[in-house]
């Protein structure tokens, strides 16, 4: 196999995303293997991003690889006016993939331009992040058993959460149910609804939060709703509150309903639901590891 | 017949090229696109012109300058409907449909400021979605820009 890099979750075709999802499953039933031993990843964070960057730390560790990098662009020589161009090309001649993430969007493609080492986006502005998206299906598959015909309701930030973006492009492979549950400043853009309708996949838009819609899907994916994205900040106090999922809002929900959040949360799930069992954010954060397994090896032709 | 009309103003020019059915609101977007500013030949600019298809036309005229394909199919990024006859001794010798091409690099710049293609000493890219009326999108940043949005580099 060869190697390649991953800037988009539309990188991966879907017998490759099911593929990706099989060894995760083969990693998280063995996280400990020696498949990168003698292997340098470099983690090139030019944006702070402490969860993102030790999960994918993390995963080349236990398969027994070696880390370089630098969590934060004021210690690397972007500050001296380094181009990323240059930084690729430098970094390139030391490790054997690149993990970065960068505040710019499309930094993630470019790189990927100018370099033949593979390179992994981990998050480019409010572009891409495919590993979050990797993560999420196999959270889906795994509490679900099965990836077709799921019935999710996204909730919160539809507009500008770049997660739901590439989950609802992602999931259109397997004939999934949308409810989009957002205020009217952030409802999910046109764009993403007119995927939906070329491929025939069912939504549902409402800007209430109920009982009703939850009772009825399997999947609850929550997002923070950021208070910076609005500009009357009296709508946002409004609205925050709307947007909160307590406990009791779960007692008649369907048994195998499942609750995923990318994380960080700040209001919008209680934390009267973590006890509960469908809450699933936390495993869901630790699906990350098997996810970023997975891919780390796909990119360098190793499964 | 009304093309025999315009047949004679193209003669009018004796060698060149003619750029026709420019929509008028967007004449002056044409000359600056092809530089036209900087150029010593002569050139005579129509426009708010009467035209059945169009209602009212631009036109531009440029004595003894032949472009290079890749330079004038530029124009069809902002008037895709613009028409271009090559003038020799006075004859059309040819009429050139505008075509954009899948994808091309440089000329436009991606409306987005956190776009890696607007911090980085770098080409811009796009792909050409649509032709007529022009959507283009960005590789990098992955934004769709609309006809009415794009700006020249």
């Amino acid at each position: 196999m060869s190697s390649k890099s991953i800037v988009s979750i539309t990188d991966y075709s879907k017998d490759q995303i099911l593929s990706i999802l099989d060894s995760a499953a083969t990693f998280e039933a063995n996280p400990n293997q020696t498949l990168l031993n003698g292997k340098v990843a470099a983690t090139l964070f030019f944006e702070p991003s402490t969860r993102t960057r030790l999960s994918f730390e993390t995963a080349v560790n236990r398969l027994g690889g070696r880390v370089i990098g630098f969590s934060d662009a004021s210690t690397s020589s972007s500050v001296k006016g380094e181009t990323l161009n240059d930084t690729i090309k430098m970094v390139s001649n030391y490790a054997d993939i690149i993990i970065m993430r960068h505040h710019l969007e499309g930094a993630a493609r470019y790189a990927s331009e100018v370099t033949s080492v593979p390179i992994i986006n981990a998050g480019d502005g409010s572009n891409q992040h495919p590993s979050q998206t990797i993560l999420d299906l196999y959270s889906i598959r795994k509490t679900q058993g099965r990836l077709d015909n799921i019935k999710i309701a996204m909730v919160g930030d539809l507009k500008y959460g770049r997660t739901v973006h590439s989950l609802l492009i992602a999931l259109n492979h397997f004939s999934p149910q949308f409810y989009f549950i957002a205020p009217d400043e952030l409802r999910m853009p046109e764009e993403y609804k007119i995927i939906c309708d070329e491929k025939g996949i069912p939504y549902e838009e409402q800007t209430e939060f109920d009982t009703d819609i939850i009772n009825e899907v399997d999947i609850l994916y929550m997002t923070r709703v950021q208070k910076e994205r609005f500009t009357d900040q009296m709508e946002y106090e409004k609205v925050k509150n709307v947007y909160t999922l307590r406990n009791k809002m779960l007692e008649q929900s369907k048994d195998n309903l499942r609750i995923l959040h990318p994380l960080p949360r700040v209001n919008e799930i209680d934390m009267d639901v973590d006890a509960n069992p469908k809450a699933y954010y936390f495993e869901q954060a630790r699906n990350g590891l098997y996810a970023r397994q997975a891919m780390i090896c796909n990119a360098l032709g190793l499964i | 017949m009304e093309n025999n009309e315009k047949e004679l103003q193209v003669k009018a020019l004796k060698n060149g090229t003619v750029i026709d059915h420019i929509p008028s609101d967007i004449l002056f977007k044409v000359v600056s696109l092809l530089q036209l500013d900087s150029v010593k030949n002569q050139i005579t600019i129509g426009n708010n012109l009467t035209s059945k298809r169009m209602g009212k036309k631009g036109i531009i005229k440029i004595s003894d300058r032949y472009y290079e394909e890749e330079e004038i199919s530029r124009i069809a990024l902002i008037a895709p409907d613009a028409k271009i006859n090559i003038i020799r001794n006075f004859e059309v010798i040819e009429k050139k449909v505008l075509s954009l091409p899948d994808s091309f690099t440089g000329i436009v710049k991606c409306p987005n400021p956190k776009c890696i293609t607007n911090n980085e000493p770098m080409k811009t890219k796009f792909e050409v979605i649509k032709k007529n009326p022009v959507v283009l999108r960005c590789p990098y940043c992955e934004r769709e820009i609309q006809q009415e949005d794009i700006q020249l580099l």
